[in-house]
């Protein structure tokens, strides 16, 4: 070689790059692979019946494609009115064939708010911002986040059933029923502290331990009837809100009321069902089996109805609660079977190993299942549970039917409206509200997707 | 946690009486169950005696005895009407009930059949690498899966009703063989003449004959590797033997068309009722909007259960010599079937329950006509719903059972 060096014949620097055959690169060849291709094979008699229906199928999809598109923004932007200024209501949209915005601005109020009053909406405002903050927080990882989880799972619900409902204090009796309200919790703290405090003695430590479900439902008794009266007398003396009964509510604030809290709840109640189906105990398990099953072989309109008729008759007479607490009853009832199954997934996923090791650890069932087991099984079923609560979040509407009114009830109600009844009205709320159930539905999928990938790479 | 570190009999020996019992499993376990049977027998019979309270507080008792009354709720002639000859104050409650099953049967076989053409169609345009064809389908599911169903029912109700000619007029689905308008679509009817039932028969036999030649043909092909045109035999039997005795017989089936009517007063002008076949537009907008909805859920499943099938087999069948088409049909699909059947069984069984949703449009089927008007009538909750839970139930667990043996069919026989 280096005898070669400074011969002629040796090349010293590379050759020039050639460009790319023009067959391979840019819009031709980018047409040619992603379109034309299929059709273009007419070897055989079989390959070009197939390339020719391949061409038909191609320019009729691109068809309907461009008109779709076409008869979408024809719809919502070129025939549409947009402004209604002299008020002329339902006339400002009759000379136009395409979609009526006055009338969603008309009613964007109440599409979001229902009948909620005007002078307390900054209450349903505080809620959501607090809910998007949160949700924010949880799902871009920012520090924290364990605690922030603790907060929008317990003090959440409260403080925001406080702010919607409201709670006032003014009326003679009230403080004193909340006061005399406050010695049940007080009990309770007290054998909780004493559970605890046992707890960290040597002698009982693990007797807690294996008792851990009973302690859980005591705590969870305690945080609903010590914290309920205790933040709502410190929220009402702070702010003496009115009572906002719930018939008033509507629109997108039912919607998430009823999903959020569909979801809140049926997760761990799922957690329960799922670990109740593999339990060993017979009652146990046959009870779970059986709860989940019937619940999943039925459509959720029957809960619901089983919820708003059948449930009242089992009630002591007399005894009526909310028609919208019922709504949720039946919401929850039907999440939490979807929900045991997925987390089942979850459980069945996790390897015998690490049952065996947290056992040889000498771990309680309840340590087992807090330290090894459901964090794992919760993680690797995040997407699932996102994917069920995407499901809960459309079936929300079902609860039209018993006449809530939630965003498509509302959207149902307002297109009964004379003073704006048009032929495109229907059509723009439609739209307008489809549009808000898919941008939900739709960032909830990518992020179970995203999800999903980021807990792929991690087992590889 | 000193206890720990102790060996298992120390710590037992430690403690007597209640302590041991909490430290054993099983009583533990058996503790927490009674509780938990205490607990289900305690609230069933605070139920059972509170809806005695309530019924006799309301004068209502409790009894199935409903089913004998005459009902003269008038209902939307469907399918289930037609099978059972309904008519407002001839038939009984049962009847009613019977009909409300069959509308609700009716429209999810109708609602599974073409959800699944339309999937798997749809499930391989998103495979596709046509790039019009791939974008098509994935706008489409995207679309249509995120957002809620009853919205979806809304609009395709409002879009008939948009694109529907009037009462009155004459408007043409199909030229020559559907007409459609606001009322409903309307058809020919055939109307069955003596001698039909050898045409029935020599469908039978054309059946059964396709499923002997395509047995006879799979052994000769594992026995000489020789192949038989089986599909062109299954289809010219099946078509070409009942048509032919169709003719043999004497052509034994009238059409009856429907009757437009020009002349005479407003109100009596347009379709006659009860002439031809006819299907209510309630029914087409559910139909549409089940499909549709259910269809983006089923080509997910299709292009997952495609996709699981690892690469090397595509490849292998392609080292064997097999060209695509046939390495698809012989080596892919069946594999990418036994992903899909499980979910696609739950999203058959997804279609049939949301066809209940049918309710917030007065299509006829069990919960609307049933559990809604029927209930309204005889204001039974309690029976009512807990028959209404009890059939979709049976619905349920039927079509599992029928899927489940159809997937044990196809599931992989390991060593």
């Amino acid at each position: 070689m280096t005898t070669h060096h400074n011969a002629a014949f040796v090349r010293t620097e590379d050759a020039p790059l050639m460009e790319a055959p023009s067959s391979q690169i840019g819009l031709r060849a980018w047409l040619w692979k992603n379109i034309f291709a299929s059709m273009a094979d007419y070897a055989t008699p079989g390959k070009a019946v197939i390339s020719l229906l391949m061409t038909v199928i191609t320019i009729f999809t691109a068809y309907a494609l461009i008109w779709m598109t076409w008869t979408l923004l024809d719809f919502a932007l070129f025939s549409a009115t947009f402004f209604d200024p002299e008020g002329l209501k339902r006339d400002a949209c009759l000379d136009e064939a395409g979609a009526c915005w006055p009338y969603v601005k008309a009613k964007w109020y109440q599409f979001m708010y229902g009948f909620y009053p005007p002078e307390e909406v900054w209450r349903v405002n505080v809620c959501m911002g607090m809910l998007a903050i949160g949700i924010a927080w949880l799902v871009f990882p920012l520090p924290h986040r364990g605690k922030v989880a603790l907060f929008m799972l317990f003090a959440y619900p409260v403080i925001a059933f406080v702010l919607l409902n409201g709670m006032p204090i003014e009326h003679e009796g009230d403080i004193g029923q909340v006061v005399s309200g406050v010695w049940f919790p007080l009990i309770l703290a007290g054998i909780a502290f004493a559970g605890w405090w046992l707890a960290r003695s040597d002698r009982y430590g693990d007797v807690v331990n294996a008792m851990a479900p009973a302690l859980l439902m005591a705590a969870i008794v305690l945080g609903i009837f010590a914290g309920l009266p205790l933040v709502t007398m410190a929220l009402d003396l702070a702010l003496g809100t009115e009572v906002v009964e719930t018939n008033k509510w509507g629109g997108l604030t039912i919607t998430l009321v009823v999903a959020i809290f569909g979801i809140v709840i049926s997760l761990p109640v799922g957690m329960l069902l799922a670990l109740g189906r593999q339990s060993n105990a017979p009652i146990i398990r046959y009870s779970s089996i059986i709860f989940i099953e019937v619940v999943r072989g039925i459509p959720l309109i029957s809960v619901l109805f089983f919820a708003s008729a059948m449930l009242p008759y089992f009630l002591e007479p007399g005894v009526d609660f909310n028609k919208l607490l019922r709504a949720m009853i039946g919401v929850v009832l039907f999440a939490s079977a979807y929900m045991a199954e997925v987390i089942r997934g979850g459980l069945q996923a996790i390897p015998k190993g690490q049952y065996e090791g947290g056992m040889s650890l000498g771990l309680s069932f309840w340590q087992q299942m807090r330290l090894i087991i459901l964090p794992q099984a919760l993680t690797t079923v995040i997407p699932g549970i996102v994917n069920t609560f995407i499901g809960l979040f459309k079936d929300t509407t079902l609860v039209l039917i018993i006449s809530i009114f939630d965003l498509l009830g509302i959207l149902s109600a307002t297109l009964k409206d004379p003073e704006w009844s048009t032929p495109t009205t229907a059509y723009t709320g439609y739209l307008v509200i489809a549009l808000i159930y898919w941008i939900f539905c739709f960032s909830m999928s990518r992020y179970s997707v995203y999800m999903e990938n980021k807990l792929d790479r991690s087992h590889r | 946690m000193s206890s720990i570190s102790d060996s298992d009999d120390a710590v037992r020996s430690e403690r007597s009486g209640l302590a041991a019992l909490v430290f054993d499993a099983k009583a533990r376990s058996l503790f927490f169950q009674v509780i938990l049977a205490v607990l289900i027998i305690l609230a069933a019979s605070i139920a059972v005696r509170n809806a005695g309270a309530n019924l006799t507080e309301q004068g209502r008792e409790f009894g199935f005895d409903f089913f004998d009354r005459p009902s003269d709720i008038q209902i939307l002639t469907t399918f289930g009407t037609w099978l059972l000859d309904y008519e407002a104050g001839q038939n009984t409650v049962w009847d009613v009930f019977l009909l409300s099953i069959a509308n609700t049967l009716i429209i999810s076989v109708a609602g599974v059949i073409f959800a699944t053409l339309w999937g798997f169609l749809l499930g391989i345009f998103r495979l596709s690498h046509n790039f019009v064809l791939n974008s098509f389908a994935t706008i489409y599911i995207e679309l249509l899966r995120n957002v809620p169903l009853l919205l979806q029912i809304f609009f395709w109700t409002a879009v008939l009703r948009l694109v529907a000619p009037g009462p009155r007029e004459e408007g043409w689905l199909i030229p020559g063989l559907l007409n459609f308008n606001s009322k409903g679509i309307y058809g020919p009817y055939p109307l069955v003449e003596e001698g039909f039932s050898y045409t029935l028969i020599a469908f039978v036999i054309a059946c059964v004959a396709a499923w002997g030649f395509a047995r006879w043909a799979r052994r000769n092909q594992d026995r000489t590797g020789k192949q038989s045109p089986v599909g062109l035999v299954t289809v010219a039997l099946l078509i070409g033997l009942p048509t032919l005795v169709f003719l043999v017989t004497g052509r034994p089936m009238a059409i009856e068309w429907p009757n437009f009517v020009t002349e005479g007063p407003i109100l009596r002008r347009g379709f006659e009722n009860g002439i031809g076949s006819y299907i209510a537009p309630e029914f087409f907008a559910l139909f549409l909007a089940l499909t549709t909805y259910t269809a983006a859920f089923i080509a997910e499943i299709v292009r997952a259960g495609i996709q699981a099938v690892p690469k090397g087999q595509s490849e292998a069948a392609g080292a064997l010599g097999l060209p695509p088409g046939l390495a698809m049909r012989k080596v892919i699909l069946p594999q990418a079937f036994r992903v899909i059947i499980p979910p696609l069984t739950s999203q058959y069984l997804n279609l049939t329950k949301n066809s209940s949703l049918a309710a917030a449009i007065g299509y006829p089927e069990l919960v609307a006509v049933f559990a809604g008007t029927t209930l309204n009538q005889v204001g039974r909750a309690i029976e009512i719903i807990a028959i209404v839970i009890l059939v979709y139930l049976t619905i349920s667990l039927l079509t599992s059972a029928f899927m489940n043996w159809f997937n044990n069919r196809v599931k992989l026989v390991e060593r």
